[in-house]
């Protein structure tokens, strides 16, 4: 995909592919995915459970265990480098300290045997050339920045002794602490509950205002994307299959599988109205598809959608699309009840 | 925690004095008896051994074993284990004092050597599972926990001692005295410190804090010694109690093999001759040991673990 931002990417995915090559056969978790996110921008990647949100993102990290998992094609650019294909130095120069990220649990992606100040300032300690003194008192004001109070104290503290919330709030802190140029968040909040939630989204907002961070935010829940992202990709069965501003996406979807996934949302003033879910079930990742990987529960799909593999295409001003049919004109998906929308958000 | 350790010591008293107890009376019903197996004895001199140590009253009549059961455990309340029921001239004090050293040596270069080798092969094997990495590493433990090391002392012999002639057979008198013997104890234990070492550090590896760690720019040992190694060491620190007492208290077929005067050569000989008190003695004391290592483990484990206490 060429988008216009693409001069100015500060991360720029072509291409990625992520195989895992079990005895059961191979997951294609990732499967042709691109896309670039700009400085400064919040990207974000909605998908149901399994269509490879983590994946690419852990991928782009090189965090994947590697057996089972393997590139089979692709390149991440962040900055010249290529963090698919780059030493492990670099790699390691680069993580924790440019790219950070946070993950989706915070109750076991926090070091149980370690003080939460130790785990904090760890970022500096490696990457920066600062005395453990002077990074400690970073480390509280950190802390305090994310709203933790007694910072002091509580940099002694083992995980066990905060909340869910309180951890992720740590998680944050310590990944922004070396202030990176990019953040990539998995389903930060999906662990917590919905009022703790809420906090950790606009605390995630404010301090990324604060510093200009680009963030890939990655959820299924559409809901929290057309809050809080510049543009998002809609990802489905290891591929994107369409990829807009986020206010593009959700008043005129461009793909049949984001006009279904709207249908789904359940809509406040709808009482009483059955909620519509998507027929059929997500393919089987250990097949490969030839054409499009929604044909199959897609109720515009002919037999030529099922023969070639279909790229993204602009369809629109900044609107890209993975439907063979919206990029031949053939079909207008006409706006998902875009009241409806505007009342749940 | 100090409480918690005073509480474990004074629990220690009433776990002796059931032991102390249960060994008396079993000892006792083994047949034969400390004074059977020398031809030369008389009546009248056994009568006189048999009142020294209090087996009959100052009348010639029998004591009941109830009754000598008190005068041994008034005697232990004191910390006397009382006289040799064997070497009249020696007490069982003195015995223990003069063996256990060379026991708790041999123990000492014994777990040392588990130690260097058991946990690096576990940590390696850990690090690549299903790799040839792993597999060298994990088939040695393997063997060393198949073979029994009164297989593998005497092959030892056979080879370093007999065939090349680097070592002597047996004695405990140079450092290369102690080779063979730490070697043979050793090995089963590095065995399984590398096993346990690879199960703890596996299970670590694979948890969602290791890929926080690495997201956060840490290099490969970074990530072993500051995240991992803390918790995956807990079942082997939890194994060192018992590999301890074991390596104690384990050592009378090595010590017979190299014919170490140690205490588990004395603790064997003392069970075939019914040297009552020696028997008792060494038990005692090794079971006191046990508990003692068991302790220290508990400590440690509370203080691997943020999220125990001492309770
Ligand atoms: N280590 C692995 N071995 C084999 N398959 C894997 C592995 N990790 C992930 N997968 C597979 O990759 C696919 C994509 O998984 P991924 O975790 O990226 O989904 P996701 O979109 O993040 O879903 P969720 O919303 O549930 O987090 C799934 O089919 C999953 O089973
Ligand atoms: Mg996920």
């Amino acid at each position: 995909m060429r988008s216009p931002m693409h001069s100015e990417a500060l991360l720029h995915v072509d291409d990625l592919r992520t195989y895992f090559h079990t005895r059961a056969g191979t997951v294609r978790a990732v499967d042709g995915v691109s896309f670039s996110i700009g400085k400064g921008e919040t990207l974000g990647i909605v998908g149901e459970s399994g269509s490879g949100k983590s994946v690419a993102c852990y991928s782009i990290l090189r965090l994947i265990p590697q057996p089972p998992g393997r590139f089979e094609s692709g390149r991440a650019m962040f900055d010249r480098v290529d963090l698919l294909h780059c030493s492990d130095r670099e790699l390691q120069a680069i993580r924790g300290n440019r790219l950070s990220m946070i993950f989706q649990d915070p109750m076991t992606s926090l070091n149980p045997y370690m003080r939460i100040g130790d785990q904090v300032i760890e970022p500096l300690l490696i990457h920066r050339d600062v005395s453990r003194a002077k990074a400690w008192a970073l480390g509280v004001s950190a802390l305090r920045e994310v709203g933790i109070q007694d910072a002091e104290n509580r940099m002694r503290s083992y995980p066990h002794e905060f909340s869910g919330g309180m951890r992720q709030r740590v998680m944050i802190a310590m990944a922004l602490i070396t202030k990176p140029e990019l953040l990539i968040a998995d389903e930060p909040t999906t662990a917590l509950d919905v009022t703790v939630q809420a906090q950790i989204l606009e605390l995630l907002g404010k301090m990324q205002e604060e510093r200009g961070t680009a963030v890939i935010f990655i959820t299924h829940d559409i809901g929290i994307v057309s809050g809080f992202c510049d543009r998002a990709l809609v990802m489905y069965a290891g591929r994107v299959l369409e990829a807009a501003p986020t206010a593009l996406l959700f008043y005129e979807p461009k793909h049949p599988y984001n006009q279904a996934l709207q249908r789904a949302i359940p809509a406040l003033n709808a009482t009483g109205r059955e909620l519509y879910t998507i027929p059929g079930a997500p393919p089987d990742a250990s097949k490969s598809i030839a054409g499009c990987p929604f044909a199959a529960r897609c109720e515009y799909a002919l037999e030529k959608c099922l023969s070639s593999e279909i790229l993204l295409k602009e369809v629109a001003p900044q609107h890209f699309s993975a439907c063979l049919r919206v990029q031949l004109g053939e079909i207008d998906l006409t706006p998902a009840s875009a009241v409806e929308l505007s009342a749940n958000n | 925690m100090l409480r918690f350790i005073v509480g474990r010591l004074l629990q220690m008293i009433p776990v002796l004095l059931i032991i102390a107890t249960l060994t008396f009376f079993m000892i006792r019903l083994a047949p034969g008896g400390p004074f059977d197996a020398e031809k030369s004895v008389s009546p009248e001199i056994r009568k006189n051994l048999e009142r020294y140590y209090h087996m009959v009253n100052a009348d010639g009549t029998p004591r009941s074993l109830w009754l000598q059961l008190g005068d041994y455990l008034r005697n232990l309340a004191r910390g006397d284990l009382g006289p040799s029921s064997k070497y009249s001239s020696r007490t069982v004090n003195e015995l223990i004092a003069e063996s256990f050293p060379i026991s708790a040596e041999l123990a000492f270069w014994s777990l040392l050597l588990a130690l260097a080798l058991g946990l690096p092969a576990g940590i390696i094997a850990s690090l690549r599972p299903n790799s040839p990495s792993d597999y060298i590493p994990s088939s040695f433990a393997m063997a060393g926990i198949s073979v029994p090391n009164f297989v593998i002392g005497p092959l030892l012999v056979l080879f370093f001692a007999l065939k090349l002639q680097w070592v002597r057979v047996a004695g405990w008198d140079d450092w290369i005295d102690r080779i063979l013997p730490s070697i043979t104890l050793g090995l089963l234990y590095a065995a399984y410190l590398a096993r346990l070492t690879r199960g703890g550090m596996l299970e670590i590896l694979s948890q969602d804090f290791i890929r926080t760690a690495r997201a956060k720019g840490a290099s490969s040992l970074r990530v072993i010694l500051k995240h991992a190694l803390r918790g995956g060491l807990v079942p082997v620190v939890s194994y060192l109690g018992p590999a301890v007492a074991g390596l104690v208290t384990g050592s009378f077929v090595v010590e017979s093999i190299f014919q170490i005067p140690g205490l588990g050569r004395y603790f064997v000989n003392a069970a075939f001759n019914r040297d009552y008190t020696m028997v008792l003695g060494a038990v005692l004391f090794y079971a006191a040991l046990i508990v003692l290592f068991n302790l220290v483990v508990d400590v440690v484990l509370v203080w691997m673990d943020p999220k125990q206490k001492f309770a």
